[in-house]
């Protein structure tokens, strides 16, 4: 069988223009997952089964209801950075997700002079002053005091999707059995 | 109301891979399945729910980075408008930064990721600072809400 895109995730073609249903988000109808079946050319237990595969093997890290922050009244978003010495790096991360204010945690590369911070935390708040106080919590109580940080506010947000396949500029993909 | 609330909250991970897994949310909550159908769609259509979906972890569908741009304020608008219509794109925000503009570029492969971002700093002629993730240490667990007022 020839290799499709993303082996071992996609054992089929039909796994492909699933996925991609997936990212459009559950249809609001009594059986989605049949409805989404019926789309890709899967019957519903095959769907179910797929998702449920998915999500065993963690390609699918959470599924549910996706909120849009800034709707909710989420609007101080803040990107903070650090530079943290290497071998202090997993030790430190280690605290700062015990905070539950602290919604994604990264390690990233330095880039020279450009940019020399390479941990990077995420923090959503309701308020500014609400998520600087929340910052200066992190810091003391994660005893970074000495390291330099820099707090990168969000001012607006042209785009936020789910990420989708796109495919590169001429790729042919297997096609999916045509659902009847 | 109230309703509104627990669907934000109580249902962003362990969705039910059911058949009928909005007549399950139903009975949990002690309504029924047209009930949670509405108001989801309610929710859907004010925008205070993307999706319901799947958060997938960045490099399991092809290749994904964090780039960033320093842009000058009279060209920002122009430029983001044009990044975020790129398919590839899939977050694109405004920072208070000399690195204004933050996007998460997601491609194939990496040739492919090459082209994306040569792209851009062609047509726009401007450095792109690569930030790879290196290591995630958070586990998603979903985003708490709190509700002002919430009974």
């Amino acid at each position: 069988m020839s290799a499709l895109p993303f082996d071992p995730w996609f054992t089929d073609p039909r796994d492909l223009a699933l996925f991609e249903a997936l990212q459009e988000g559950l249809p609001l109808v009594s059986r989605p997952y049949a409805a989404m079946g019926e789309r890709v050319g899967y019957t519903e237990a095959e769907v179910i089964g797929r998702l449920r595969e998915w999500r065993a093997s963690g390609l699918i890290k959470r599924l549910g209801v996706i909120v849009r922050h800034r709707r909710l009244g989420y609007r101080a978003n803040a990107m903070v950075v650090w530079d943290v010495p290497d071998a202090e790096v997993s030790r430190v991360a280690g605290r700062i997700c015990q905070y539950s204010f602290v919604t994604l945690c990264y390690r990233r590369p330095r880039r020279g002079s450009e940019w020399h911070y390479n941990l990077f935390c995420m923090i959503h708040g309701q308020d500014r002053e609400r998520v600087e106080s929340q910052v200066r919590q992190l810091i003391e109580g994660c005893e970074m005091t000495a390291w330099p940080t820099a707090t990168l506010f969000s001012t607006r947000c042209f785009k936020q999707r789910g990420a989708r396949y796109v495919p590169a500029p001429g790729t042919i993909l297997p096609k999916p059995i045509q659902a009847l | 109301m109230a309703i509104h609330q627990q669907l934000l909250n109580e249902f962003q991970r362990d969705f039910p891979l059911s058949p009928s897994p909005y007549a399950d949310i139903a009975l949990q909550l002690g309504v029924t399945e047209d009930e949670v159908l509405i108001a989801l769609g309610k929710l859907v259509e004010n925008q205070s729910i993307s999706r319901i979906g799947a958060i997938v972890p960045p490099n399991s569908i092809g290749v994904s980075l964090l780039a960033a741009m320093a842009v000058p304020a009279e060209q920002l608008d122009e430029i983001a408008e044009w990044v975020s219509s790129l398919p590839e794109v899939n977050h694109n925000y405004e920072r208070e930064h000399r690195f204004n503009l933050w996007f998460v570029v997601n491609a194939s492969h990496d040739g492919h990721m090459e082209d994306v971002l040569g792209h851009i700093q062609q047509r726009t002629g401007l450095a792109i600072l690569r930030l790879p993730l290196l290591e995630e240490f958070h586990i998603d667990l979903g985003f708490p809400l709190e509700f002002i007022g919430a009974t």
